[in-house]
């Protein structure tokens, strides 16, 4: 170990996936001489410091290969799942192609399999979902942290929030088709009665539909978008609120111009999580949704999204339809990558716009 | 008066020469129920630079940003006494606090740029303004002004936080005064700065006191002597158990530095405070 090296960096790099020889290079013989004082002159003329003991030395070491290891377990464990999955979805990848992805029809006896409805209801409910918990969410952030209630009522009321986490989906699932709907139905019906044209009230809601889905999805990615959106927003330094205080803004002005985009990157990094909670959800969805296989912009029709359709086919599914939810699966995973890799980036544009962070 | 009153010293109050800009009169100034200051009468006058100096702790700060509200943020803060800015108390319940500091601008001790563009960060108070007129040149003006745009004008758009500390001071100084304000309020603006870019803040200063009234807090007794018109001194009183701050002499800065009426002042000029 590289004694010049403050304790703590070493393991933050192992869990950030960073510990690599790389680092190690410029001090190659740091290793043997880690006991050995290269300062026996200056020890004499200063008795009060010294350099780090064997123990603290060996501590530091453990510490490190803990972090590796446990790093080491989730990357090992994702793998085998990647693994098992994309073996049991090969052959029908080699089967359907990507066919598999433009086509609309899901049909085991005839042996037509197609995700087209199911990648669109994802995207469709989780971008609903996505839009109303983050308006919602980053709001009672807001809320939470720019002095609108003290400060111990704000603790209680993100205790609140932080609680609805904890609900478990099938009660969400129920409360949706006992609760929800039956409220939602006069509404949906008035509004497809007078704006039908509008492709949006295209249909009417007669159960389960989109609306009842991406509402209670809303609400299920709310404590995510809100409890990550107040640690963003608390994390802003007290004299960038009295710069902002200081030029003269009002308190929407310093909220809107300095304090959302100073939390920007925080505030991504709550949407994203939201989003992608949002595309995995299974139970409530698969119970609100009316798992239809079509594709429709109105949010009252019936429709079906990827997790919902592994959860309602997987008890009964033969062979051939296993491999064939194995490669929806895939897709899931596919687009949850492909959601959080454009967040990382969007974010590292943000880190390095607005606080000029390489 | 009373008793204790009697028993505490307050300074005589300075008369100003010129145009008084705010007049500002403190009897009390508490954070929830520590006393930090009492008994002051600082007059800033109009077109001149008044210094505030003293020990750390005394107050200097906190009178200073009494003088546009910025206390307000602090919940606990209380203020007695009142600001005539323009022969109205800014302190009065019918002024909007936002409104004040509109006219009277601040540059804190910490540079605070906001995560923006450089150009973005001078821009802000002249959008907050709704300025009609060309942002551009303003930005460049009060860039040139802060002594900052040969080092920045290649790259307004990066982030006003990927510069050095001194820097970010300076961008802070722009923007504060990209928007002209009437009074200029300066913490310990040159506390992150080198003595070049001091100097150059310094010069800034004074080509700005002559349109414009400034107050500043400093650390520095050359800079005090330099750029100060008028001098504030301040000291902390432990005699009734707490550490309040209060005005000790406030005149002339030659005065104050070549004939000080005050034992404390004398002491404290020449580094004798203890
Ligand atoms: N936000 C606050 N809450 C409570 N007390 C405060 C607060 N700000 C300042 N004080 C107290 O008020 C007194 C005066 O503080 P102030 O910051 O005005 O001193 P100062 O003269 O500016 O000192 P320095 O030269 O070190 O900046 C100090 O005793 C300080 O502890
Ligand atoms: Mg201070």
């Amino acid at each position: 170990m590289n004694p010049r090296q403050p304790p703590g960096i070493r393991p933050r790099l192992v869990a950030a996936g960073l510990g690599t020889e790389r680092h190690r290079q410029p001090f190659p013989h740091s290793q043997e001489n880690a006991m050995a004082n290269p300062f026996p002159h200056a020890q004499s003329a200063s008795p009060i410091s010294g350099p780090p003991s064997a123990l603290e030395y060996a501590s530091d070491r453990i510490f490190r290969a803990i972090a590796l290891s446990a790093a080491s377990v989730i990357i090992i464990l994702t793998a085998y799942i990647l693994w098992e999955v994309a073996g049991k979805a090969m052959p029908a990848i080699g089967d359907y192609g990507l066919g598999f992805i433009t086509g609309t029809e899901w049909d085991v006896n005839k042996g037509t399999f197609g995700v087209l409805p199911e990648i669109w209801g994802t995207l469709y409910s989780s971008l609903l979902a996505l839009l109303l918990g983050g308006v919602f969410g980053i709001a009672i952030a807001i809320f939470l942290t720019q002095d609108f209630i003290n400060h111990r009522l704000a603790t209680i009321f993100r205790t609140l929030i932080e609680m609805l986490a904890a609900i478990p989906s099938v009660v969400f699932g129920l409360w949706g088709i006992y609760v929800l709907i039956p409220l939602l139905k006069p509404g949906a019906e008035w509004l497809h009665d007078e704006f039908g044209w509008i492709p949006l009230f295209g249909s009417d809601l007669s159960g389960p539909g989109m609306a009842p889905a991406a509402l209670v999805l809303a609400i299920m990615i709310l404590p995510t978008v809100a409890a990550i959106s107040v640690d963003a927003l608390r994390r802003i330094p007290y004299k960038v609120k009295e710069a902002a205080y200081g030029m003269g803004t009002t308190r929407w002005e310093a909220i809107l111009k300095v304090m959302l985009p100073t939390a920007s990157s925080g505030l991504l990094a709550a949407l994203v999580l939201g989003f992608g909670r949002a595309l995995g959800e299974t139970m409530a969805l698969a119970m609100l949704i009316g798992n239809a296989n079509q594709i429709s912009l109105s949010l009252f029709s019936p429709a079906n999204t990827l997790a919902s359709l592994l959860a309602s086919n997987f008890p009964e599914a033969g062979q051939v339809e296993v491999h064939a939810l194995m490669y929806a699966a895939m897709v899931l995973l596919a687009i949850t990558f492909l959601v959080n890799v454009l967040g990382l980036g969007i974010q590292q544009y943000t880190l390095r716009k607005f606080e000029g962070k390489k | 008066m009373n008793a204790t009153a009697e028993a505490l010293f307050v300074a005589e109050p300075f008369q100003a020469s010129g145009d008084v800009v705010i007049d500002c009169k403190v009897d009390k100034i508490f954070y929830g129920d520590f006393l930090a200051v009492r008994d002051s009468i600082v007059p800033i006058e109009k077109h001149k630079i008044t210094g505030f100096i003293g020990p750390s702790g005394c107050g200097k700060s906190t009178v200073l940003r009494s003088l546009n509200r910025m206390n307000d943020l602090i919940q606990v803060f209380r203020f007695e006494g009142n600001v005539m800015y323009h022969g109205q108390d800014i302190y009065a319940k019918k002024v909007d606090p936002v409104v004040v500091r509109r006219y009277i601008g601040m540059v804190f001790q910490q540079p605070n740029p906001f995560s923006m563009s450089i150009y973005d960060n001078v821009a802000f108070g002249l959008r907050l303004n709704r300025f009609k007129g060309d942002v551009e040149e303003r930005v460049e003006k009060a860039l040139r002004s802060a002594a900052l745009w040969n080092e920045v004008k290649d790259k307004l758009k990066n982030s006003g936080l990927s510069l050095s500390g001194g820097q970010q001071q300076r961008l802070c100084i722009a923007r504060a005064i990209a928007t002209e304000p009437d009074v200029l309020l300066m913490d310990e603006p040159c506390s992150a700065l080198d003595p070049i870019a001091t100097r150059q803040v310094e010069e800034l200063m004074l080509e700005l006191k002559e349109h414009y009234t400034l107050a500043m807090v400093t650390h520095n007794m050359q800079q005090a002597t330099r750029v100060a018109d008028t001098t504030a001194f301040f000291s902390v009183d432990i005699s009734q158990g707490g550490r309040t701050g209060y005005l000790v002499e406030m005149g002339p800065t030659r005065q104050i530095f070549e004939d000080p009426r005050e034992q404390l002042t004398k002491e404290y000029i020449s580094g004798e405070f203890s």
